[in-house]
């Protein structure tokens, strides 16, 4: 078997001419934690039914395994999915739940008691074997389902935002349970969110979805501190986005102006003089000073605070520009910055340390 | 507050009142006839006796009970294999709104005309130079017309049309409320059509199906003209027995007797029902 484990070449699919997904091409590798990002009617999920079966593409070719699954019905995929809604059948105990799959395929009693068994004590519900779904919590619920589907021990395991329904605590925890689950079994996990916290904290690899296309690919640090374009760098964290009149740019530097006032940035991505660009600036990497903190305020610009927001953690500012364009700033508690209670009006100072902003080309929504 | 209580104390009462004029005191009725003696003259003598009770232990009696039931099940079981496929598309094959609502109305309409003139119709088609047979002539299938009137056949197919729609509807409004990602899910696992019919589709839709066959089985058996006049009162079902030992042979004791029996028959029924929906918790779907 080849180290891909699923190729989709070039898929498309529509629905009555309404273009999903315009000409996907990702591979993904044996043992991979790939998560694909994006907001409700990117396409995610109609691409994991297009893996699962339940939708044919229109164009393009998917292999499971290096075996063209053209035409092969979802049962007879190595694919199982994890459904968002848990799906548990309801007039069967736990153990029949997570049985059923083995059964189906003819397993002998002996080897499917066997491997129930462990597949309940992997999500630590083996004393639960005998009670009916109903009878378990959400939590509970959605670990009898990743058994149920993890069991056949399947090439990829597909879960469809599987963690939406639970609470905060249970989801982190719940986060933390499944990577380490991936961990133990080796096998391959496709996972839907469009949460990018849990993306970017439990995935190899984040895709990010926009429109029907993969945005763009990576791991999840590059994906959030180098986004290819506007769509992924808006959709992944806060982002603080700064109008960028492009002077003069070189093989090395660009000369900009920014709000009134002249930078020179590394040229990184090769923009030539006639670019529209913008400047991206997290919420973390903005600093935020008090008028009396400061004295050369040569590269900084003039804000207002407007709202506080304690953290705990964090202390996030709501600030606004002179021209009226607000932006957002976390401030973490150090020892280099005492001042981090501001108050609402008071007028500060803002700056970045030169090299941690992202050039970007502009798009129509930004200009 | 308290014209409140007055209001629910009223309507609870009037209530109570409607099934005691309409259902409890004719019930009684009927017990109390059936354990008194038959009269010469009058129509009833006013004298403790179980002797209608013993005699439906009679073999003949015994027989037409077993036909009864017999005919009963076979009626449900063909609508249940009729109904179910039809609940099943329409409930869940991708139609409009309109489309379901209108395939809906087509089961309900023939409700709309009295069954007895629709149990007549069905003799046009089946009698001797009937629809049916002229059309099975023309096509060359028989040589000679089939005798399907004054059989037990017609009254089965009697019965079925009869009925068909009490199953169909409580089928439909089960297999409706499925939740279809359980359909998806047994697939992904990899189930084929036939393990998802026998594992999750048949064990979930289980109260459509009791409900469905309860509300064809218990008419089968008493719908006493649609054996009289497709059957030709030649067999004797529990209905038929009813009519003929009020009407026929002036026996009100014998009639209310076996009138009695098959309320309890009915009762058991209806009792087993409950049962089993006690057992899953999950049947509250109908």
């Amino acid at each position: 078997m080849s180290d891909h484990i699923i190729e989709l070449i070039g898929v498309s699919k529509y629905y009555h001419d309404t273009s999903v997904l315009h000409n996907i091409n990702l591979t993904i590798k044996n043992g991979e934690f790939l998560t694909l990002l994006g907001p409700s009617g990117c396409g995610k999920t109609t691409l994991l039914r297009l893996i699962s079966g339940f939708e044919e593409p229109s164009n393009g070719k998917i292999f499971i395994g290096g075996q063209d699954m053209h035409g092969i019905p979802p049962n007879h995929r190595y694919v199982n999915t994890v459904f968002q809604s848990y799906a548990l059948f309801p007039h069967m105990t736990v153990f029949d739940n997570v049985a059923f799959g083995l059964r189906c395929k003819g397993v002998s009693a002996a080897e499917v008691t066997d491997r129930v068994h462990d597949a309940l004590k992997m999500v630590k519900l083996d004393s639960y074997v005998h009670r009916k779904p109903q009878q378990l919590s959400g939590g509970q619920q959605q670990r009898v389902a990743i058994a149920r589907a993890a069991v056949n021990k399947p090439l990829v395991l597909l879960l469809d935002e599987p963690l939406s329904s639970l609470d905060y605590r249970l989801r982190k925890a719940m986060q933390l349970e499944l990577k380490m689950l991936q961990v133990e079994l080796g096998i391959t996990f496709i996972f839907v969110t469009h949460d990018q916290e849990e993306a970017l904290s439990m995935s190899d690899r984040v895709a990010v979805m926009h429109d029907g296309n993969i945005a763009q690919i990576g791991s999840p640090r590059e994906v959030y501190e180098e986004p290819t374009n506007l769509a992924v760098a808006k959709f992944i964290g806060e982002a603080n986005i700064f109008e960028t009149e492009l002077i003069r740019a070189d093989d090395k530097f660009l000369e900009v102006v920014i709000e009134g006032k002249p930078f020179k940035f590394k040229n990184r991505k090769g923009f030539s003089t006639t670019d529209a660009i913008v400047t991206l600036v997290r919420p973390e990497d903005l600093q935020v000073w008090a008028l009396s903190e400061v004295t050369d305020t040569q590269n900084m610009f003039p804000a207002t605070v407007e709202q506080v927001i304690y953290k705990g953690v964090t202390v996030d500012l709501q600030l606004r520009l002179h021209n009226g364009k607000a932006l957002a700033a976390t401030q973490f508690f150090n020892e280099d910055d005492e001042k981090l209670d501001f108050n609402p009006d008071e007028p500060v100072w803002i700056e970045w340390v030169p090299g941690w902003e992202t050039i970007l080309a502009a798009d129509e929504e930004s200009m | 507050m308290l014209r409140k209580l007055t209001f629910k104390n009223f309507s609870i009462g009037s209530i109570w009142l409607w099934l005691a004029i309409f259902a409890l005191i004719p019930n009684l009725l009927v017990l109390l006839t059936s354990l008194v003696e038959q009269g010469d003259t009058e129509l009833i003598r006013l004298q403790l006796t179980f002797a209608h009770y013993s005699n439906l232990l009679d073999s003949v009696y015994l027989r037409i009970f077993a036909r009864s039931i017999f005919i009963a099940l076979e009626v449900t079981f063909i609508c249940l294999l009729l109904g179910y496929p039809f609940a099943f598309i329409l409930a869940r094959l991708r139609l409009s709104e309109r489309m379901k609502s209108l395939l809906l109305l087509l089961v309900i309409i023939p409700f709309w005309t009295s069954s007895l003139i629709r149990t007549y119709a069905i003799v046009i088609i089946l009698k001797a130079k009937g629809i049916l047979n002229t059309c099975l002539l023309h096509l060359g299938l028989i040589d000679q017309p089939l005798q399907l009137l004054y059989t037990n056949t017609a009254a089965v197919i009697g019965l079925i049309y009869a009925l068909l729609p009490f199953m169909i509807l409580p089928l439909y409004a089960n297999i409706e409320k499925l939740d279809s990602r359980l359909l998806d899910v047994a697939r992904d696992l990899g189930a084929n059509s036939w393990q998802i019919l026998w594992k999750i589709l048949l064990p979930l839709t289980l109260p459509g199906i009791i409900a469905g066959s309860t509300l064809v089985l218990l008419p089968a058996m008493s719908l006493f003209y649609i054996s009289n006049i497709l059957g030709g009162a030649k067999t004797m079902l529990i209905g038929n027995l009813i009519e003929n030992q009020f009407l026929a042979a002036r026996n009100w004791p014998m009639g209310s007797a076996v009138s009695v029996v098959l309320t309890l028959l009915m009762a058991l029924m209806l009792l087993a029902y409950n049962k089993s929906r006690d057992n899953n918790v999950e049947t509250d779907l109908l």
